[in-house]
């Protein structure tokens, strides 16, 4: 073996980084925020160290299911721009080890999760795993246009988790907390299509600016937009929320809703000009709106989380 | 070619060797800490069974 194919081999060799962002981070630390949310919001108590323990094994669930993605979608991942970068694609981690790595990780979550707090959050974390891996990444993605739509799901599930924790079933304050996350990710993932371009249509992903095309895919986010605006509104009637909740949904679904408005009537032609800069500017924003609403729960939320005696 | 300095390799290794070392570290930690909060609660025998003390 030559020095030049040598040096190859090893600088192919993966870091720990290429480990821990095979868990995807970004997604993660989303999973994370709504988990801390639903684990704040529910009534009861729970020892601080039982709850952070589960926000870990929540966190790494949510790992295990982006590594799962990982190796069924290397393939596709390895076509667009977005994510070829990755360390699958980009031949630091193998499909196989992924593969195992999420299997492993995957089981010791939902275990852990399970010793922690109780077997609902548990199997609550399992069923999330299975709908994120088996529903959205294997049978939905390459099926339909409604991939993300029946797929957000799984997105959706981490503040009914945290809520599991702490008061051991399934109330409906956490189901209005999934329905917030439910209703927000078709427009905030559609924006992202729309600035990608053809990353999709390349890996022929059935996203819906591929099968229904673009004018049709703004129609989506508007209409989506004014159900989200909806959603996180009627929140405002519930328990969850309070004078901080109602400013900030206000004040954000009134900007979410002049967005999307602006991104609906936007020519193509415009969009080529300014380089899909509403679109951009609207997935930002779709970001920011998920954090403040739930920060805004938190805030709203008396704190549950109390040492023994105290 | 010479192995007698570190080797990038060897670097790589380290790292994933001390990040994995950390990670086994704070696994530890997380099972001895668990096991105190539900020793000290009196919940060891419903942490095992899976329920909590208001079922």
């Amino acid at each position: 073996m030559s020095e030049v194919s040598l040096h190859k081999l090893y600088s192919d060799e993966p870091e720990f980084g290429d480990f821990f962002s095979l868990l995807k981070p970004r997604v993660m630390s989303l999973v994370v925020f709504t988990a801390i949310a639903g684990l704040l919001a529910a009534p009861g108590n729970i020892h601080p160290f039982v709850a952070f323990v589960s926000i870990v094994f929540i966190a790494l669930g949510g790992g295990a299911s982006g590594a799962l993605n990982m190796w069924y979608d290397a393939d596709i991942d390895s076509i667009m721009s977005r994510t070829k970068s990755r360390p699958v694609p980009a031949g630091k981690i193998s499909a196989d080890d992924a593969k195992y790595i999420g299997i492993v990780l995957s089981a010791i979550s939902v275990v852990m999760l399970g010793l922690a707090s109780n077997w609902l959050a548990a199997f609550l974390l399992a069923f999330t795993i299975f709908f994120y891996v088996i529903v959205y990444t294997i049978w939905l993605k390459r099926a339909t246009s409604q991939n993300i739509v029946i797929g957000g799901a799984a997105g959706a599930f981490p503040p009914i988790i945290g809520w599991a924790v702490v008061t051991g079933n399934i109330g409906f304050e956490s189901i209005l907390m999934f329905a917030l996350i439910f209703v927000w990710t078709p427009p905030h993932f559609w924006s992202l299509a729309l600035f990608m371009k053809n990353d999709y249509e390349s890996a022929k992903v059935p996203m819906l600016t591929v099968t229904n095309g673009r004018r049709s895919t703004r129609n989506h986010i508007f209409v989506y937009s004014l159900i989200l605006a909806f959603v996180a509104l009627s929140i405002g009637l519930s328990s969850l929320s309070g004078p901080v909740y109602l400013l900030v949904a206000i004040v954000l679904n009134l900007q979410l809703v002049v967005s999307a408005f602006k991104l609906w009537a936007k020519s193509e032609t415009d969009s080529v000009d300014d380089n899909s800069l509403i679109e951009r500017k609207f997935f930002k924003f779709s970001l920011l709106y998920l954090f403040f609403h739930f920060g805004a729960i938190m805030v709203e939320t008396k704190t549950n989380i109390a040492w023994p005696g105290v | 070619m010479s192995f007698g300095r570190e080797h990038d390799l060897h670097k790589r290794r380290k790292g994933r060797n001390l990040g994995l070392g950390l990670v086994l570290i704070g696994f530890a930690g997380i099972m001895f800490g668990l096991t105190v909060v539900k020793v000290t609660e009196g919940q060891f025998a419903e942490a095992l069974a899976g329920v909590s003390r208001s079922e």
